[in-house]
């Protein structure tokens, strides 16, 4: 597919993370809090939207420490340690702010931080970055669209859940069991999207 | 590779000392002040982490599973002042009444400011002693009392009426550690000190342990203190009901009655088989004289002859229910019943016929 001008080539990545590519459903990662939390659409916006922002603003670091050490020094392949640090400091550090200087947000957004900071759809954001040689745009784009893609997939998640709380389950398959089978569904659906956009 | 690790480990450094530094700088919230149960427990800390947290490093141990990522729901206390509003984190695991009482997830309160909490009181209280056995008296054939000093602490904090584990060391008789419920049958206005009224049991492993193998000065260990069997503070007329060993907690109720000059009218039924399993009986007419309105009525079931027993006689229920017939105001009794399950059921049954109802039985099944 020619995707023409630049702009619409970076707002082809951000559709393509959020549908064709879904991190979670297509990738199948940050699943543990994708099946721990996604009892409620309230607490999965949060956690939804906390990825966002962590996704998005760690993935510009990750670029950074990527492009300024990793590569000049020519050590590469320690991008799993660096990003790992990386992640777990600007998590820890945005959760003190945010909980210090703003009780709103905190209460919102702040709780959920500590719970992504293990959360497996960020460090493979940042990996799928460097696979993918993106430059720094197009990483923002992709960030963006994996983050906004994967509150996508928890917010549906918990939405169907919900209104299983008044549906006959099997006995068996109550909890993760039912969890799971919907998870398959969805990612099914999700298929539905391939060939509509590719991004690179 | 060297300059790998170099490079790595001063980022790696770099971080730890931005937070480290953020952390000093951002999470200072001072010293505040945690209220536990209305001033009955108070210590100042530095503000910044969780209740959980802040707790346990006051030796106050909240039960928790998950370690504190709002996944198990165990660590519930109820935060009266100061710990804002529900999280999302904890929505999941309250319910109606709990979202009103202000009970929260401890862990996912952060102390930032002074709070003023409630917990369980049991939970402030448990902890482990360790005692000294002063003295040991025989009270008949098959009933002992072991009085125990504490060593450390050197205190204990009870409700009278409440029990205590004794834990049974491995000896020849078992080859791994028990635990034991015995109630403290002594005058708690001594709580460097108290005693256990303790009745032998066949091949029991911690009353042949106490019988056959403690001596004077050994030492024990107890936890405690525990137990929902305790004088509720009403006006209500008492009516106790004890057999045997089960003397021991209302004993303990008597003695703190004396102490707070409680006035309430009150009778004590203590059923037992035989005269040769009386005991504690001049205690008890002691308490009659100290008490402003108290009556001790033994009964025997199986008076010998050779006893010249006097007093009551029979099943101890249906002394206490011949009582009661002659009572106006029956219904109105709260109940206080120690001794064996089967005894226990059937006074709950009898007294029941008197209109008094299930919830004002307060009983400790020794079983």
């Amino acid at each position: 597919m020619n995707t023409g001008s630049y702009p619409l080539h970076l707002l082809v990545i951000l559709f393509t993370s959020v549908f064709t590519e879904n991190i979670l459903l297509a990738r199948f990662l940050g699943m543990c809090s994708f099946l721990s939390v996604s009892r409620q659409v309230k607490t999965a916006i949060g956690l939804g939207a906390a990825v966002v922002f962590v996704m998005t603003f760690t993935i510009i670091l990750d670029w950074f420490a990527y492009k300024w050490v990793l590569q000049p020094f020519g050590i590469e392949y320690f991008r799993f340690i660096l990003f790992i640090i990386i992640i777990a400091a600007f998590v820890q550090f945005i959760e003190m702010a945010i909980e210090r200087y703003s009780p709103v947000l905190y209460q919102n957004l702040g709780i959920f931080l500590p719970l992504i900071t293990v959360n497996c759809a960020i460090l493979g954001a940042s990996l799928f970055m460097v696979i993918r040689d993106y430059d720094l745009a197009e990483s923002i784009g992709f960030g963006l669209g994996s983050g906004l893609g994967w509150m996508l997939a928890i917010v549906a998640m918990a939405g169907i859940r919900q209104r299983l709380n008044n549906a006959r389950i099997p006995a068996g398959l109550h909890g993760p069991g039912i969890t799971l089978i919907i998870a398959g569904i969805m990612a099914l659906v999700f298929i539905g999207f391939t060939g509509v956009l590719a991004g690179k | 590779m060297l300059l790998a690790i170099i490079v790595i480990s001063s980022i790696g450094a770099l971080l730890a000392g931005l937070l480290v530094l953020a952390e000093r700088v951002i999470t200072n919230y001072g010293d505040v002040e945690i209220d536990i149960n209305q001033s009955d427990k108070k210590f100042t800390i530095r503000g910044g982490g969780s209740l959980l947290e802040s707790l346990s490093a006051q030796k106050i141990f909240i039960p928790s599973a998950c370690g504190g990522r709002s996944t198990c729901g165990y660590c519930k206390v109820t935060v009266l002042e100061g710990g804002g509003g529900l999280l999302p984190t904890e929505e999941p695991f309250m319910n109606k009444d709990e979202r009103k009482n202000g009970v929260r997830l401890s862990c996912q309160v952060k102390v930032r400011n002074n709070l003023k909490i409630e917990i369980p009181e049991h939970l402030l209280s448990v902890r482990e002693y360790i005692c000294q056995c002063e003295k040991i008296i025989d009270y008949t054939y098959d009933i002992k009392q072991f009085n125990l000093k504490l060593i450390e602490p050197d205190s204990i904090k009870y409700k009278a009426g409440q029990y205590v584990q004794l834990l049974t060391p491995a000896y020849e008789g078992s080859s791994e550690e028990v635990y034991r419920a015995y109630s403290i049958s002594s005058d708690p206005a001594d709580n460097t000190r108290f005693e256990l009224i303790v009745r032998r049991v066949a091949s029991g492993i911690c009353t042949t342990y106490l019988f056959d193998h403690l001596k004077e000065n050994d030492r024990v260990r107890v936890n405690g203190s525990y137990g929902e069997f305790y004088l509720r503070d009403t006006g209500a007329p008492i009516v106790f009901i004890a057999g045997g060993s089960g003397i021991a907690p209302i004993k303990c109720i008597l003695h703190d009655m004396v102490n707070q000059q409680n006035k309430r009218r009150a009778v004590f039924f203590f059923g037992v088989r035989g005269m040769k399993d009386l005991f504690l009986f001049d205690e008890m007419q002691e308490f009659e004289k100290k008490l402003a309105d108290f009556k001790y009525v033994p009964v025997i079931s199986q008076p010998e002859p050779g006893d010249n027993w006097t007093g009551a006689t029979g099943r101890v229920t249906d002394i206490a229910a011949a009582y009661l017939e002659k009572q106006s105001d029956a219904k109105d009794h709260e109940c206080y019943l120690c001794g064996s399950p089967g005894m226990i059921d059937s006074a709950i049954k009898t007294v029941m016929q008197y209109g008094i109802p299930l919830e004002k039985n307060y009983y400790d099944k020794f079983s």
